[in-house]
Formats: structure tokens, C-alpha cells, sequence
């Protein structure tokens, strides 16, 4: 069995990899997730062969994906999210005491050639990477999974108003990351 | 009326929720008269395109590899789980 986990390492690995990356958008937890995931292979040996080797890791990868962001949010508390109201600070950078835009939303000039396209979808993955764990998480659960707003709010035990609030600032992170880093012409 | 940084919230709701009535009309009225969080709300839908675009894009380029030393790694705790 270990022969056959390591020729899979071999022949899946980087896939796998390229996978948990794309969802997690951090290099250490998607090495750990397909570390979880061949040894959740071993375990319980269910492979048949009916389906490919690499649709089957994947499948696996998928739940270790989601226990991951899970456990990040639940891990760490919440008492930072209060709700977004008149005495709260964290939005400073973004608005004015008059609740004004301090830098205003500027029009984003998507690429059109396919190189334009590569580096904006890179600057994007690096913007990404650097959201804060808790936010990266509950975003990708929301934006690339697309789970339904009141399925997260029950996987992660939060209320709506707390998904919002993290959804907010995860999106006003990676819009001003965009902005500063997206330079066209 | 609202200020731009409900708007925003709002906004950002909006693709979380249907927003109620109230909200809602808040909102357009907002909007009409805010070229800032007209983009900014546009801008949201385009981030979102993109993100989907992003994960197919890091999913599929071959030039993303697990490190070497990832794969002893791993290697190494498969053989001991196995032992």
C-alpha cells in the first residue's frame, strides 16, 4: 500500500497540491492538506479502481479543505467582530468620520491579453494569501465554494450578522489589495 | 439618508442575502446619486468573477509544485503511518 501511496505522491501530488492551493491560498496548509489526504488514504483503503486514482484524492482533498477553514475560524475567537456600527474603528483606513470614501473606488481596467490576464489573476492570488487567515477562510467558503450564507453560519456555530461583517472586510481587503497593486497602461 | 460606508455594507450584503424592502430602496437611492459606490458595487461583481477565474487559474498552472522538500515530507509520514 505505502508503495502504491508513494506512486501517488509522485503522479497526483502536484495536482493535489495546485488544488489545496487554489482554495486555501497558503502554501503550508495545502502541503498539509494533501499530507491529510494520502494519509486518509491509507486508512481507509477504499479505492476501487472504478473511479480514477486522482478523482478519488480529490474527493478526499475536498473534505480536508473544508475541516481546515472550518477549524480556522472556530479556533480563534470572535470577539473582534463586533457589528459594524458608529463607534467601531476598523474601517478607518476605508471611510472619513462622515462616513466618506477616503480613497475613492477607482474604475478597474480588466485585462484583455492573455498576459494582462496571468499577472492580474497572479496579483490576485497574492492578495489572496496575504487576507487574514479567519477572513481568507470564510471568504473562499463563501465565494469559491459558494456555500449558502446560512450553511456557513452552522458549520462555523456564527451568527449572520458576524458572516457579513468578516464577508465585508474580507472583500474591502481584497478590493483596496487590487487597487494598490493593479497598475495597467 | 445613508452614508457611504452603510452603502458599502450594504453592498456587500447584497450578495450574501436579499436585503429587506427598506434596505433595498435605501440603497437605489444611494446608488443614484453615488458614482463612488456605483463602481464599488460593480467592483464587487467583477471580484467575485475573478476569484472563480483565479482558483481554475492556480488549479491548473503546471508551474505550481509541491516543493521537494514537501514530498519527503509527506513521503516520510505515509511510510511511518504505514509501518
Amino acid at each position: 500500500m505505502s508503495q502504491n501511496i508513494n506512486d501517488w505522491l509522485n503522479e497526483h501530488g502536484d495536482y493535489l497540491y495546485r488544488f489545496a492551493l487554489a482554495r486555501l491560498r497558503d502554501p503550508h496548509q495545502a502541503e498539509d492538506a494533501v499530507q491529510e489526504t494520502l494519509l486518509a488514504a491509507i486508512k481507509n483503503n477504499s479505492f476501487e479502481g472504478e473511479s480514477s486514482a486522482r478523482t478519488w484524492l480529490t474527493g478526499i482533498l475536498k473534505h480536508k479543505i473544508i475541516d481546515l477553514q472550518r477549524k480556522q475560524i472556530r479556533e480563534q475567537p470572535l470577539s473582534d467582530l463586533i457589528d459594524l456600527d458608529a463607534s467601531d474603528t476598523s474601517m478607518d483606513d476605508f471611510f472619513d468620520k462622515s462616513g466618506h470614501w477616503i480613497d475613492r473606488p477607482q474604475e478597474w481596467d480588466m485585462p484583455d491579453s492573455a498576459l494582462e490576464q496571468k499577472q492580474f489573476l497572479d496579483i490576485l492570488s497574492e492578495c489572496m494569501e496575504k487576507l487574514p487567515a479567519k477572513l481568507k477562510a470564510i471568504f473562499m467558503m463563501r465565494d469559491v465554494h459558494e456555500f449558502e450564507n446560512e450553511h456557513i453560519c452552522k458549520e462555523l456555530a456564527i451568527t449572520a450578522t458576524n458572516a457579513w461583517v468578516m464577508l465585508y472586510r474580507a472583500r474591502m481587503g481584497l478590493r483596496k489589495c487590487l487597487e494598490m497593486n493593479w497598475v495597467t497602461g | 439618508m445613508l452614508t457611504c460606508k452603510q452603502a458599502s455594507q450594504l453592498i456587500s450584503q447584497s450578495l450574501d442575502r436579499p436585503l429587506p424592502l427598506s434596505s433595498r430602496l435605501q440603497l437605489r437611492l444611494h446608488l443614484f446619486i453615488c458614482d463612488a459606490c456605483t463602481r464599488f458595487k460593480q467592483q464587487l461583481h467583477q471580484l467575485r468573477n475573478v476569484v472563480k477565474r483565479a482558483t481554475t487559474h492556480t488549479e491548473n498552472d503546471s508551474a505550481i509544485r509541491l516543493s521537494k522538500e514537501a514530498k519527503d515530507r509527506i513521503s516520510n509520514a505515509v511510510d511511518s503511518e504505514n509501518d
